[in-house]
């Protein structure tokens, strides 16, 4: 029997449900006009996009005149960085934890170059919280940009105190939310939010960003729209808010049941020999975990298990294409080889994970003995 | 090999990938009795992070690590367990 594909790489990208496909089809038939334009058509176009900006603050906890679209998650972390330092020119550095993303760390680099501060994070992926709360309060820092949850280990920060001492210190913060809202409540102490549309269900090429009243920023771009550079796609605008509508409806159970799921498999892979299960068990979110395993490549784990039916990532050097293992993993201390990310969308059932779960140790032996491995007991 | 004799056994993984250098390292440390150490030299970057972890989930003890004149790694572990 044919059996269908799983896909459990669902970080940052998720397959459309029905609602959310009918959304973006109607999104084209009825808001194809530029929104900008004062015709008929334009208008019922802009109607589309200040309603899906206002359904997703509604779920974010904000008003709608805060919440921005962006073309991508990389534009709002480029923009919202860059527009914060210039505002704040006699403060050249940035503080970081030392698993942002890479989106992000690019954009720092780029608006402060030489002017990154890294803070460590323990075996956990948690964050030093003594020594933000030290580097935050020091001289010349412009702003501080931390994130919610980690997309890799699925790790969620203690945000209360890296926010309170940001704000103690009267430094801007920016939570990147892009991996935690659709998933986690929505954090609410912060001067700038980043969310990814795409890893809450919506359809890819969409970001949001999200400013509370009377951050203060100066464009360090081109002139024109500062945060949406050429607009917006309407469709994939409407498609993301009735994306986020419907997981913040089905959260509860959505969560519950993909926590459970994550729980079966951090308890069985954990059984099997040379294997280490990543990230806080408890402080995390409820569809990722992420595994590294003795003696095989990342590559061979991705493309076996993709070759069972099973999609799934990971921060290997040899799985992502280059020579540097995932900064994540190199940060936690983990084994960055052989690593597996594991990230479920609602779609996914608990037969696909015990089939997952009954083929990975086949395609562990599989993969170890073609490598010549030792046996990892 | 020399089986159970304590000692320092030096592995050469230059020139391999991830995660040959660990998999060299693991049978390498099979015929040495507790107490020895073996390092692995190493030009790939990830070994700089997957000694010190093979170390920690094997109970065997990650000593340090150092460059060598020829620009490669070397990363020492002291065995606890074979």
């Amino acid at each position: 029997m044919q059996r269908s594909r799983v896909y459990l790489d669902a970080g940052g990208s998720a397959p459309l449900s029905p609602r959310v496909s009918d959304a973006l089809r109607a999104g084209f038939a009825d808001g194809w006009a530029d929104p900008a334009r004062l015709v008929t058509e334009s208008r019922k176009a802009r109607g589309l996009l200040d309603g899906s900006r206002e359904a997703i603050a509604d779920v974010m906890g904000v008003s709608a005149e805060q919440v921005h679209f962006t073309p991508s998650i990389h534009v709002a972390f480029e923009r919202a960085i860059a527009g914060i330092a210039r505002a704040r020119r006699a403060q050249s550095r940035i503080i970081v934890s030392a698993i942002e993303r890479d989106a992000l760390m690019n954009a720092a680099a780029f608006a402060l170059p030489q002017g990154i501060e890294t803070i460590a994070v323990n075996s956990q992926g948690h964050l030093d919280i003594e020594a933000f709360a030290a580097a935050v309060s020091a001289d010349g820092v412009a702003l501080a940009a931390i994130q919610h949850a980690n997309q890799e280990i699925g790790t969620v920060q203690r945000l209360d105190r890296i926010a309170s001492s940001a704000a103690a210190a009267g430094v801007p913060l920016l939570i990147d939310a892009s991996s935690s809202i659709g998933h986690r409540d929505t954090p609410q102490q912060w001067d700038a939010l980043i969310a990814h549309p795409a890893d809450w269900g919506g359809p890819a090429g969409l970001g949001v960003l999200a400013l509370k009243p009377g951050t203060r920023w100066l464009p360090a771009w081109p002139e024109g729209d500062d945060w949406a550079p050429g607009g917006i796609s309407v469709p994939l605008a409407l498609a993301s808010a009735v994306a986020l509508q419907e997981r913040e409806q089905e959260r509860r159970e959505v969560s519950g049941r993909m926590g459970a799921l994550v729980e079966r498999i951090r308890a069985t892979v954990r059984q099997l020999s040379g294997i280490d299960v990543l990230g806080d068990p408890y402080e995390r979110l409820p569809h990722i975990v992420t595994f590294s395993c003795l003696y095989v490549d990342g590559e061979s784990l991705v493309a076996e298990l993709d070759r069972e039916g099973f999609a799934v990532g990971s921060g290997s050097a040899c799985a992502s294409g280059t020579l540097e293992p995932s900064r994540v993993l190199a940060s936690i201390g983990a084994l960055t080889h052989g690593n597996v990310r594991v990230a479920l969308h609602p779609g996914v059932t608990s037969d696909d994970v015990d089939r997952f779960l009954a083929v990975l140790p086949q395609v562990l032996d599989r993969v170890r003995s073609r490598l010549g491995s030792p046996s990892s007991d | 090999m020399n089986s159970h004799v304590t000692g320092a056994l030096e592995i050469d993984a230059r020139g391999t990938a991830c995660p040959m250098p660990i998999i060299m390292l693991a049978k390498a440390a099979r015929g040495l009795a507790p107490g020895s150490t073996v390092t692995v030299l190493a030009t790939d970057v990830a070994a700089r992070y997957d000694v010190p972890a093979w170390a920690r989930m094997t109970g065997n003890e990650f000593v340090g690590e150092s460059e060598t004149d020829g620009g490669a790694l070397a990363l020492t572990v002291r065995l606890r367990s074979t």
